[in-house]
């Protein structure tokens, strides 16, 4: 298993962000982590990076227990948000180049050309990252997180600030790279059409707790929802699962 | 290791290379801050005030190296959380160890560059000779730069723990010491109750001993003694507070939130 969590819970004083979540992603997986704001996805994010240390629970990446074994996970994972930015004031080449150091990549020029001929912005590496445009810069963002070839990739919102051309060409890249190289993701997204295309499975998260869990196909079968989007909804509305089209009958 | 440290180096030089208000930073203001004092220390030389008040110069020369030094610290990572940058750096395999070291490395390049444009302005302007300290300068400076390196982990460790309400410190912390620290005038002019204060701040330990040297005294071994002896005290009592502080920033979940204020 790529990553292993059980019974994680995260209180902020009486409010339980996570609530006794488990799950498990198989190496090579495109798992997508959903809810609504607030259910829990970012906490859960940052739990699996160790930035936020869990009230209880256990949680194992690559094999290891995160909490003894941090740096050495981090340095065979990578991470990728669209609430987080490199320094603007670097040019695109000093940004990989400084974070091709930081995870000791080797050949590092060669592997900075090639990330970023793999996310279309070759022709940036000269500019000021804050003078790209967003997708751009998300673009980077993403050739800063493949960088170090990585084993689990963290993805929160990646193709937030994207054009649906651009989101899809993220896509593309990143179902073809997950194909090639078998990279493990974990993927949190608002856009339903988008997981329903990229992730093998998918949990949903309501006030820190897994309401749902399965492939998308599954998930819908369990739900008698007719898309994610609608089950979406129904989770964020009601904060529980319920049969959304019996709900929608008796409506 | 050595690669993580310098890659964090690197990043915060390629700033210095382009940004014109870091650059001033090491150079605008510590050369404004001498031509005031060479000026008054001229005019002081006129009025015939006894001699020697040519020590004003070499404690802006000091002032200057532990102001860099602390601040090197803060401002890199400070500017990290500005940048929404800071997570990238955290999820990355850095040690917290490592990326102290780089940013006290960049500290003690800004804080002898600094020093050494400031010496040479000093010497031609008002014909002060900083290698008059002798022996004495070497560890002078160190020390000035580990007691900058100490409450630059002090006031970054704040900065984790409270954000953008803390980042005042940056700046404050290092003038809350400068009365203290006696850095323009002799632990004597102090009230007798703050003596013992500024007896406790290693910076003070090297002013007087400056002042010392310049007024021909002999190497000061006890003046550099005490002032390392508390430096380690700093320096260890830094390292405890940054560690429990990101211990305690990790457990509230604060470090997931830097940036994102």
């Amino acid at each position: 298993m790529a990553i292993e969590v059980t019974g994680l819970t995260r209180r902020f004083g009486d409010v339980a962000a996570v609530n006794g979540l488990s799950f498990s992603v198989a190496r090579g997986e495109i798992f997508g982590l959903l809810g609504p704001n607030g259910a829990g996805k970012t906490t859960t994010i940052q739990l699996l990076l160790g930035l936020t240390t869990p009230t209880a629970g256990d949680i194992r990446v690559l094999g290891l227990p995160l909490a003894t074994h941090r740096r050495e996970i981090l340095q065979r994972c990578n991470f990728s948000s669209a609430y987080v930015s490199l320094p603007s004031n670097l040019t695109v080449r000093e940004n990989l180049e400084v974070f091709a150091r930081l995870y000791a990549v080797p050949d590092r020029a060669r592997r900075i050309a090639e990330v970023l001929e793999l996310f279309e912005i070759a022709d940036t590496v000269k500019r000021l990252t804050g003078a790209l445009s967003s997708g751009q810069a998300t673009r980077l963002n993403l050739c800063k997180a493949f960088l170090n070839d990585p084993e689990v990739l963290f993805l929160d919102e990646p193709t937030a600030s994207l054009d649906p051309d651009i989101a899809e060409k993220v896509r593309l890249t990143l179902s073809r790279i997950q194909r090639e190289r078998s990279v493990t993701m974990l993927y949190t997204s608002h856009n339903m059409r988008e997981v329903e295309i990229l992730c093998d499975r998918v949990l949903f998260l309501s006030r820190g707790r897994a309401v749902r869990q399965g492939t998308p196909a599954e998930v819908l079968a369990d739900s008698r929802a007719e898309s994610l989007e609608q089950l979406f909804i129904a989770i964020a509305r009601d904060g529980e699962v319920r049969d959304v089209r019996g709900e929608e009958a008796s409506e | 290791m050595i690669g993580r440290i310098t890659a964090m180096l690197l990043r915060y030089l390629y700033l210095y290379r382009r940004s014109a208000a870091r650059v001033m930073g090491v150079v605008f203001w510590p050369v404004m801050d001498l031509l005031v004092w060479g000026f008054v220390t001229s005019y002081l030389e006129k009025a015939a005030v006894p001699p020697p008040v040519l020590f004003l110069l070499g404690a802006v020369i000091f002032w200057d190296v532990f102001y860099s030094s602390a601040q090197a610290i803060t401002l890199s990572i400070t500017e990290d959380i500005w940048g929404r940058n800071i997570l990238n750096v955290f999820v990355s395999p850095i040690r917290v160890s490592e990326l102290m070291v780089a940013t006290s490395a960049l500290g003690c390049l800004r804080a002898l560059t600094s020093a050494a444009l400031l010496s040479v302005l000093a010497a031609l302007f008002y014909g002060f000779r900083i290698a008059s300290l002798g022996l004495a300068l070497a560890p002078f400076l160190a020390s000035l730069l580990l007691f900058g390196w100490a409450v630059g982990m002090m006031t970054t460790a704040l900065i984790l723990r409270y954000g953008q309400a803390a980042e005042a410190l940056i700046w404050g912390v290092p003038f809350l010491i400068q009365p203290l620290s006696a850095a323009f005038y002799p632990v004597a002019v102090l009230p007798a109750w703050l003596r013992p204060v500024a007896l406790a701040i290693p910076a003070t330990h090297v002013f007087e001993g400056m002042r010392e040297v310049l007024a021909g005294g002999a190497f000061p071994a006890g003046r550099l003694a005490a002032a390392f002896a508390l430096n380690a005290v700093y320096i260890a009592a830094a390292a405890a507070f940054f560690g429990w502080m990101l211990g305690r920033v990790r457990e509230k979940g604060y470090l997931a939130r830097l940036g994102l204020e």
